[in-house]
């Protein structure tokens, strides 16, 4: 098994200073090599996204003086991904007094990651959290607020304290738009360059330092080298190697991957966070799925019929047919188990056919109950718009027939591999928010992505980045400089390669295909059968596409599928890594379920003894089995467990 | 634009109300014309004060039409390819009546001032003898100008229900009470309006006045 | 289903442009409409057309990405959707369906449905922030903000940006989409220091992008998908003749 991959040199170095855990991110602060004010605008700086991480961070780089050049796919920084997160951000205020503080949030983390985190960043986090809430409400940030004005919380992801802050269900939006608005001021004000429908294809390393990217304007199609002093990925998640996923359509690989196969190490790319609460698919024609708030969870009761294959409507099924198999395996949590349970039972009791709603993917998730129990009109006011939002899209009414739902995709932890200070193994190349692995560990918990993409960008990078510039401006690079050239002319290439082809297949029906060999063998639950089989599959998939993708129209246009096919192609490169990382990861933990590694009773088993690290993959040329370097976890302040919810 | 409207608002509750007096007799209506003219003696001399303030309408026009050009041209430019589908109206009915509502009550005021002031249209003009001018107007065999001025003052009717509202808001109105007040008023003021106008050609008509 | 569309083609931001019928067959009524373009667009590739270019990303409703004129329609015939959640249950077999781009001057079209919505940032870079550098900000407690005003505030700030408003304003104005960030951000107490100058520079922004005058016509609110309500228009003016007459 070992020949899909080779063992490299351990990873020493995370730059993270050591001594007491509090005072860890002061004391980096301090050694830190400070910019002289005057220096900044000669320093370019390139930001690869414009989400809570990318769009935060170029608007503080920005402010600080620095040349900054900001970079999206889609037609407004507004519009990146973030703006879907619904629920809500954490922060350690101890606004309710409740014993929240700076420490239980970084306890929390810690156990919610599966003890596969770092203890120094995920206390830097729950650190600056604080600052978080004080600087998006100064921005006009609309919070949910309480008759006394004051901010309002609730509790959420299981946590015992109510800590997460939010906008109604509209949080990462609020949240989006502040940063927005905080970019669009340095833009208007000549501090940041932006270029949106622009997507990186490529990362120009000069002298082993990264040194700027190769991009292609999406209207014209031209192409450009785009040089600087440091470079600064944002670029998300990649939930959509699994084609359906709550992430919005555009999400890709591309950045972080070209990155990769630039030398950038990969972690932990086979930890991926299942969502429970998702609105089925209803066909072949759907092209993503949407993610319903877990809150729904709280007052609805999980079932599925007791014998399968039994299509009869909802109604019709009487209560003694009924399995609520949630409140039956799990009796004390019930309804209320975590995420990746939930999920994974949802999986099981549909495997074995008694899944509901077209194709048999599908569970109830009834109010009939709780409708009886506190009458239509506290339903109403509690979920109203979540039933409404299921209903647009489904065309069935929640308050009369049960709801159904399915897992999906929703978060990655994994991503590029980075130090304490957010720099990857190539210097000069920072990466931030989804687009990197740190702080969430093998699990993230509900509200911290959005606290983590604003910590990394308005926080944290400029600081560390500004130790890196402080040995800058590096030495001037022209556009015919051999690297230059190279990144480009490979750019070039790889477009005609997709237009020459002419096969008979499309982009899509590719992507759909891969999705479903990733959902089947890398999703809920992995065996090692299961993915070495994956691995041969995408393998083939993948020669089958270089061989009968069809890309239509130009190169020099706006060309929807020319773009699709770039990040197919990475998605496929990536699929078979992901596998490769599930497979040499024989242990359960967090989102990575191995069905050889769990509990008498079917709970995630991990082995801190073999698997305490982090897994960075060094990409050694396409073909060859790629190198694993470890990076071990040591845990000082909290000691590992292992989770039980029965 | 509001500020033009309100002005030719004002003027058209003045006017009607002078039409409505042709109700109380002959005589009255007529030294009322008389009146008119003296309006503001003994310090303007006469017709001065009518003058005035036919100065002060024009300027009210002139103004309402010219911004009334600039919105529609900018409105042009701003949407030079038009839809090939455009279904009836989204909004109000009155708020996409507004231009060509406009420009009807424009080519009816000339006409009207043709007719009634200067006489030109008018077959048995005579200075003076208001009353009679307006019944001859509205002689039965004459139904097409009839006809005319119920179109109009209908136009301007409608052109005065979206018009007030409008106005009301674009002078800063947000409230939802003041928006419900505001669209109140707005009806009943464009009813009352019609309604006042229209009584003076029904009552010829009917014989009431005559 | 069965469906004939008649879709605005046109090549490239010189292209002349036409309408083109298609006809869609055994479309799913659970489908959503960009799905049904979708399976419109697979088939024309592999018969060797151009697929129809249209711009959309979240597909969930919220990033204001998708837009387009669906029967003259913005967004199409549900209120309160934008066209990813628009599904195809709401149309009935055989219907024909004509889509166009949003049109508006400042809109440009790039490509087929897609256009350039970029004005609208402009009139955001012209004041709709509130100026708050990075670390300086006092504790989110100091200011409390009445719940009413948070919520309007919130109500406002919904705004998806998605040109909607502008597509159907006879006008071609981009008042409602203005009058939201100004009401979202003027119902703070962080954002009164800037609230003169923000109505001021932002109107003159819209109006130098190329958008049309507001007649208060009201089309734009009756097919806006977050339903931000007219009366932000009034606010609006308000706040800018308080501007204008104190300046
Ligand atoms: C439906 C949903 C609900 C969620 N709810 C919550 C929640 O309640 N709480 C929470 O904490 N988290 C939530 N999350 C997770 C959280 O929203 C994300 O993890 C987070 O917003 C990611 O932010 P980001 O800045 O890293 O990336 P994104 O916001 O995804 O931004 C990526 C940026 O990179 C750009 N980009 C990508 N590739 C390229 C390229 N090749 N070239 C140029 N530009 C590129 C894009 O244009 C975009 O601007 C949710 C996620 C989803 C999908
Ligand atoms: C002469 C021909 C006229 C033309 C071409 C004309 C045209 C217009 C137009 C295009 C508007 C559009 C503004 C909107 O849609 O809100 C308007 C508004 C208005 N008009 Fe007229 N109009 C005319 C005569 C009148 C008259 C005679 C009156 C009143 C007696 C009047 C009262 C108003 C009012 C009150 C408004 C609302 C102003 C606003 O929106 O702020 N108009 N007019
Ligand atoms: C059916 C209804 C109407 C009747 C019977 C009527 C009658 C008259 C009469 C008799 C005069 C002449 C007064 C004089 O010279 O002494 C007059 C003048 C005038 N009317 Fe009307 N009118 C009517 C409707 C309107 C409307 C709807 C408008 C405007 C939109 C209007 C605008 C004017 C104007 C501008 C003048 C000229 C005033 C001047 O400069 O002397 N009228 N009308
Ligand atoms: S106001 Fe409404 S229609 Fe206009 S951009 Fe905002 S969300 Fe879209
Ligand atoms: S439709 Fe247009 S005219 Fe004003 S009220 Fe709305 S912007
Ligand atoms: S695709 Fe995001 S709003 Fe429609």
């Amino acid at each position: 098994m070992t020949n899909f991959w080779t063992e490299g040199e351990p990873i020493a170095d995370t730059a993270a200073p050591d001594g007491p855990v509090e005072t860890r991110w002061e004391r980096r602060q301090f050694s830190a090599k400070l910019v002289n004010p005057a220096n900044r605008r000669k320093l370019t700086v390139i930001v690869v996204g414009t989400g809570l991480a990318g769009g935060s961070a170029a608007a503080t780089l920005g402010e600080a003086g620095y040349h900054v050049k900001s970079y999206c796919y889609q037609d407004s920084p507004r519009r990146a991904h973030s703006i879907a997160a619904q629920g809500g951000i954490n922060a350690a205020k101890n606004y309710r007094n409740d014993g929240d503080s700076i420490y239980r949030l970084f306890y929390d983390t810690v156990k919610g990651g599966d003890f596969r985190a770092r203890e120094s960043n995920v206390y830097r986090l729950a650190q600056v959290s604080v600052n978080i809430i004080d600087q998006c409400v100064a921005q006009g940030v609309p919070f949910a607020r309480e008759y006394g004005g004051l901010l309002d919380n609730r509790s959420f992801g299981g946590t015992q304290v109510s800590r997460t802050f939010y906008a109604r269900g509209q949080t990462g939006q609020q949240l989006l738009l502040g940063a927005y608005q905080a970019l669009e001021r340095q833009i208007a004000a000549g501090n940041v360059e932006m270029h949106e429908r622009h997507e990186m294809l490529e990362l120009i390393i000069v002298d082993g330092k990264a040194r700027g990217i190769v991009v292609r304007d999406m209207v014209t199609g031209e192409i450009s080298t785009e040089l600087a002093d440091a470079v600064v990925l944002a670029s998300g998640g990649y939930g959509n190697v699994f084609f359906l996923s709550t992430n919005a359509k555009g999400c890709n690989v591309t950045a972080t991957w070209r990155a990769h196969r630039k030398g950038a190490y990969f972690a932990n790319p086979c930890y991926t966070q299942i969502h429970p609460t998702c609105i089925p698919e209803s066909g072949s024609h759907q092209s993503k799925l949407t993610l319903m708030s877990e809150s729904l969870r709280n007052d609805g009761r999980v079932w599925v019929p007791k014998k399968a294959g039994d299509h009869r409507d909802a109604a019709d099924i009487p209560e003694d047919e009924r399995d609520y198999y949630l409140e039956r395996i799990y009796p004390s949590f019930g309804n209320l188990v975590p995420r990746d349970i939930a999920s994974r039972a949802a999986k099981n009791v549909c495997d074995e056919g008694r899944g509901v709603g077209p194709g048999g993917l599908g569970v109830y998730l009834d109010f009939a109950d709780a409708i009886a129990r506190l009458g239509r009109a506290a339903v109403e006011a509690k979920y109203g718009n979540l039933f409404e939002m299921y209903s647009r899209i489904t065309g069935e009414d929640p308050y009369v027939t049960p709801m159904r739902i399915y897992p999906a995709v929703h978060y990655t932890m994994g991503g590029l591999w980075v130090d304490y200070d957010l720099q990857s193994n190539i210097p000069g190349l920072f990466v931030i928010g989804e687009a990197n692995f740190s702080d969430h560990g093998a699990n993230r918990l509900g509200a911290s992505a959005l606290m983590q993409g604003l910590a990394d960008g308005y926080f944290v990078l400029p600081n560390t980045l500004g130790n890196y510039l402080a040995a800058g401006p590096y030495p001037k690079i022209g556009v015919d400089h051999p690297a230059v050239v190279e990144a480009r002319s490979s750019v070039e290439q790889r477009i005609q390669k997709f237009l020459s082809i002419n096969g008979d297949r499309t982009v899509d029906s590719f992507h759909r295909e891969l999705g479903h060999i990733m959902w089947e063998y890398c999703g809920m639950e992995r065996t090692e059968e299961g993915l070495t089989k994956a691995i041969g599959l995408i393998r083939s998939l993948r020669e089958e596409f270089w061989t009968r993708v069809k890309v239509p129209g130009r190169g020099e246009e706006l060309n929807q599928n020319l773009e699709k096919a770039g990040r197919v192609a990475d998605f496929f490169e990536l699929a078979e890594l992901m596998c490769i990382d599930a497979l040499h990861r024989a242990e359960s933990c967090g989102g990575h379920f191995r069905a050889e590694s769990q509990t008498e009773d079917g709970e995630a088993l991990r082995h801190d003894d073999e698997f305490a690290y982090v897994a960075a993959w060094e990409h050694v040329g396409f073909g060859s089995a790629p190198t694993l370097h470890k990076e071990d976890l040591n845990f000082e302040y909290v000691h590992p467990t292992q989770r039980s919810y029965k | 634009m509001a500020v033009s409207g309100a002005v030719l608002v004002l003027y058209l509750f003045a006017h009607m109300i002078g039409n409505l007096k042709i109700f109380v007799g002959q005589a009255d209506f007529d030294h009322y014309a008389h009146w008119l003219r003296e309006l503001g003696a003994p310090v303007l001399p006469h017709q001065w004060g009518l003058w005035m303030v036919r100065i002060g309408l024009t300027v009210a026009v002139i103004a309402h039409i010219v911004s009334a050009t600039i919105l529609a041209v900018r409105a042009r430019k701003a949407r030079p390819v038009k839809y090939a589908h455009r279904p009836k109206v989204q909004g109000s009915y009155a708020a996409r009546t507004m231009r060509w509502g406009g420009v009807i009550i424009l080519l009816f005021v000339i006409y009207h001032i043709l007719d009634l002031t200067t006489g030109t249209v008018h077959p048995d003009f005579a200075h003076g003898e208001v009353y009679n001018n307006v019944v001859a107007d509205f002689a039965p065999e004459r139904w097409y100008v009839t006809l005319f001025y119920v179109v109009s003052v209908v136009a301007v009717g409608f052109h005065l229900r979206h018009g007030i509202w409008s106005a009301v808001r674009t002078l800063g109105q947000q409230s939802a009470r003041g928006q419900r007040i505001a669209r109140a008023v707005a009806l009943a003021v464009s009813v009352v309006l019609t309604a006042g106008f229209l009584s003076v050609p029904f009552a010829v008509m009917t014989g009431l006045v005559g | 289903m069965n469906l004939k569309l008649r879709v605005w083609r046109q090549k490239g931001p010189e292209d002349k442009g036409r309408m083109v019928t298609y006809e869609v067959t055994d479309i799913s009524p659970d489908a959503s409409f960009l799905e049904m373009l979708d399976v419109l667009n697979e088939r024309l590739i592999l018969e060797g057309d151009d697929p129809i270019a249209f711009d959309h990303d979240c597909r969930e409703g919220i990033c204001g990405m998708c837009g387009m004129m669906i029967n003259g329609v913005a967004h199409g015939p549900e209120r309160a959707t934008t066209t990813c959640q628009l599904h195809m249950r709401h149309f009935k077999d055989g219907d024909s369906i004509d889509i166009e781009p949003w049109r508006a001057a400042a809109f440009p079209v790039i490509k087929d449905l897609v256009v350039n919505r970029g004005a609208f940032d402009s009139i955001i870079q012209a004041g709709g922030y509130i100026t708050a550098p990075t670390g300086t900000a006092p504790d989110a407690h100091a200011t409390p903000v009445p719940k009413a005003d948070a919520d309007a505030a919130f109500e406002a700030a919904t705004c998806i940006g998605c040109g909607a408003c502008v597509a159907a304003c006879p006008n071609g104005s981009s008042m409602l989409f203005t009058a939201a960030k100004v009401a979202h951000l003027g119902l703070l107490p962080q954002g009164q220091p800037e609230r003169s100058s923000r109505v001021i520079s932002m109107i003159e922004a819209q109006d130098e992008a190329g958008f049309g005058g507001c007649t208060n016509a009201g089309e734009c609110t009756t097919v806006c998908p977050k339903g931000i309500p007219l009366n932000l228009i009034g606010r609006l003016n308000a706040d800018y003749l308080k501007a204008v007459s104190g300046r």
